[in-house]
């Protein structure tokens, strides 16, 4: 095509003002120009462990929601890709192949159970994208995975915060009555290792089946060792409430311990007047409203509680805080890393410190992809019916 | 042209020409991945069209012979030390002496006494493997070496696909080679009546169990391979709802049709994962989907559109 020399110079004019004119608005609005940034997620949120993952999955996706409302994340809007694996560790590892060779995320946030998490662990590692889980499992990151982290408190963790209080009490010699079923057998494991570094040592330790109604004949076997100064109980569901009751019928007057496994007013309720006087280490998701004011937890706390409540209309519970803390952490590092490049992403987490989330304070680092301490619990003690936070013991 | 449809080969020479022609389409190897799944549930359902389809008889435990297929590949490394290869071949064999022995006295009984006991086997295999914590792994299943094939380890979505490609051709090949043999005839005899395929001289209980040993040694394989392809397997592989699945798969593509089973597989395996844009509704849509199946194609797919092609056809 001839253009006359004359013209040309004018339709180049013209041109670089079409130009300008399309591609203006989208320099202006970039969040709606750029492709988004995928995060990934499995979560239980149907099937047996649904009480686990459907908080989970309507956490994850109000705050990715908020998160595009801010703009999304290096003027990128965030797309959550999420699965349902109701609660199959085999069908969460087949969603988290299709997360990483199909949908192409930069990160995930989610496996709700230890065994799913364990399942889709070799996808992710093989694929070099970070995966911050959501259960609750010591063997997620121990040994330490350079791709995995999660979010939610080990047992460990629990029984370190137990100790810590027996320790600050002056007590050295105690009983341990555990139940047989899955987390009480791993939390009593996991007391076992860490004990003798508080100076603690267990002089009788007895067991009872998930579903015994009668704990009295192990129970009174401890209540006639001699020596012993104090009582810890791993256990979860209806076990702990029993053995509470059937230590107050044998007038035992020994602090009793529970775990975190029983850190819900269902337990007030199963244990009664027994369990007045019970101590426990809980989340701080769990007394939000009794929290002292200078708190660093205290907003975050209650800003997750009334957002999520707000929108979903239902109770907060300690599931959907393992969820916030997972996409926040996440969201944080893509910002500090100021890229969507997994490996980045994943240094940029490992080098996460003090970040205020709902569970804990975060601090990560290369031998510590949980970055949890022992402050992250609260020691509580049943008064009236109700939690109430101990006095630091001196 | 009705010679073509009807030709044993056919359905075997089209399969052979979409395995062919599908890692050409396939956009990511999780399609591909995908399609690996749909040879490997083909393969379990086309020994349940012997039983049902040739046969005539209802299986609702069938995912138990999967999963000791499954576990065999899992349990036999971890814990024995034998070749992952070996394994499959072991659990195919373990599955077949189990429905032998399972079979015997199964097989004495007719329509819904032999389903539910069929469903009784299941739930007992599915048992075991959720409670037998220290052989199984538990609920939370347990991870499988890779398989070595001749030197060559094999991993990636693609090899897989070949591999589980090549495993349903040769059963495709089995499965119609026992359709067209006297075994085959017998099978369709009793299928009709039992009493008169007795009078024409079968053995009906014999040949009833060879059919119930061969389907579940074809699920055992399908399960070694399924195990083996995924790295990990869960007690969700022998559960009683992965049962009905393989019988809908069966049913949906067109009881004794080949061809039609694995379109059932490939309907029931592919939608739940196209599905997931519906969520929690995905359960509902996918039952609402095969209920439009049975009323409009209630022969299933295959034999219903074989009849309307051939009714077109001078």
């Amino acid at each position: 095509m001839d253009t006359p020399a004359r013209l040309r110079p004018m339709l180049r004019a013209a041109a670089i003002m079409v130009a300008t004119a399309v591609a203006g608005p989208a320099l202006t609005s970039p969040a709606f120009a750029a492709d988004p940034i995928k995060i990934g997620s499995v979560v239980s949120a149907t099937g047996p462990a649904a009480f686990l993952g459907d908080p989970e999955a309507k956490t994850l996706k109000l705050y990715v929601d908020e998160l595009n409302k801010k703009g999304g994340l290096l003027g990128r809007p965030v797309e959550l890709v999420l699965y349902d694996d109701g609660g199959d560790a085999n069908k969460a590892r087949t969603f988290a192949t299709r997360l990483v060779e199909d949908d192409k995320v930069v990160a995930m946030v989610g496996g709700t159970s230890t065994g799913a998490t364990m399942a889709m662990i070799p996808v992710f590692e093989e694929a070099g994208i970070p995966f911050v889980s959501l259960a609750g499992g010591i063997e997620i990151i121990e040994p330490v995975r350079a791709f995995v982290f999660k979010t939610p408190h080990t047992d460990k963790t629990a029984c370190q915060k137990i100790f810590e209080d027996m320790k600050a009490r002056g007590i050295t010699k105690i009983g341990m009555i555990s139940g047989s079923d899955g987390f009480g057998k791993s939390m009593r494991n996991q007391c076992l290792k860490v004990i003798g570094q508080y100076g603690i040592t267990v002089v009788v330790d007895e067991s009872y089946g998930a579903t015994d109604s009668d704990m009295t004949p192990q129970l009174n076997k401890i209540k006639n060792t001699a020596g012993v100064e104090a009582v810890l109980n791993p256990g979860f569901g209806q076990g702990p409430a029993i053995v509470t009751r059937n230590y107050a019928q044998l007038g035992i007057k020994l602090p009793l311990y529970q775990s975190h496994g029983v850190a819900s007013k269902s337990f007030i309720e199963l244990a009664g007047p027994a369990a007045e006087g019970v101590r426990l280490p809980a989340p701080a998701i769990l007394i939000g409203d009794k929290l002292a004011d200078n708190d660093p937890q205290k907003p975050v706390v209650a800003q997750y509680k009334s957002s999520y409540e707000k929108t979903t209309g239902q109770p907060v519970s300690t599931f959907g805080g393992y969820g916030y803390d997972g996409i926040q952490l996440v969201a944080r590092a893509i910002e500090s890393a100021k890229s969507a490049d997994p490996k980045k992403i994943r240094d940029a987490l490992e080098a996460t410190k003090g970040y205020v989330g709902v569970t804990g304070i975060y601090t990560f680092a290369p031998a510590d992809h949980l970055g949890l301490g022992t402050d992250s619990f609260r020691m509580l003690v049943i008064r009236n019916g109700d939690w109430a936070i101990e006095a630091p013991a001196r | 042209m009705k010679a073509i449809l009807r030709s044993r080969l056919t359905p075997l020479i089209a399969l052979a020409l979409i395995m062919a022609l599908v890692p050409m389409i396939a956009p990511t190897s999780f399609h591909l991945r995908v399609a690996a799944l749909v040879w490997i549930f083909s393969l379990a359902a086309l020994g349940l069209t012997i039983l049902m389809g040739y046969a005539g008889q209802v299986s609702l435990g069938h995912a138990g012979f999967l999963g000791i297929g499954a576990y065999a590949v899992a349990i036999g490394p971890a814990r024995l030390g034998l070749d992952p290869l070996l394994c499959i071949v072991l659990g195919a064999a373990l599955s077949g002496v189990i429905a032998w022995l399972v079979g015997r006295p199964i097989l004495k009984l007719k329509g819904y006494y032999l389903a539910i006991a069929t469903l009784g086997f299941g739930v007992i295999v599915a048992l075991i493997l959720h409670s037998e914590t220290e052989l199984t792994g538990g609920p939370d299943g347990m991870s499988v070496s890779r398989i070595t094939l001749f030197g060559w380890r094999v991993t990636g979505a693609l090899n897989w696909y070949w591999v589980s490609a090549g495993a349903l051709l040769i059963g495709a090949l089995i499965a119609l080679n026992i359709a067209a043999s006297p075994t085959g005839r017998a099978l369709r005899a009793l299928h009709d009546s039992e009493v008169a395929a007795a009078g024409a001289g079968i053995d009906v209980s014999a040949k009833k169990l060879a059919a119930f040993v061969v389907a579940a040694v074809y699920a055992a394989v399908a399960g070694g391979l399924l195990a083996a392809m995924n790295g990990l397997i869960t007690p969700e592989a022998a559960s009683f709802s992965h049962s009905v699945e393989l019988v809908a798969m069966v049913i949906i593509g067109g009881l004794g049709s080949v061809f039609g089973t694995v379109l059932g597989a490939a309907f029931l395996v592919v939608l739940p994962q196209t599905l997931t844009a519906f969520q929690e509704y995905e359960q509902a849509v996918l039952g609402l989907l095969i209920m439009v199946f049975m009323i409009f194609l209630p022969q299933g797919i295959v034999p219903s559109l074989r009849a309307l092609i051939e009714e077109r056809l001078p």
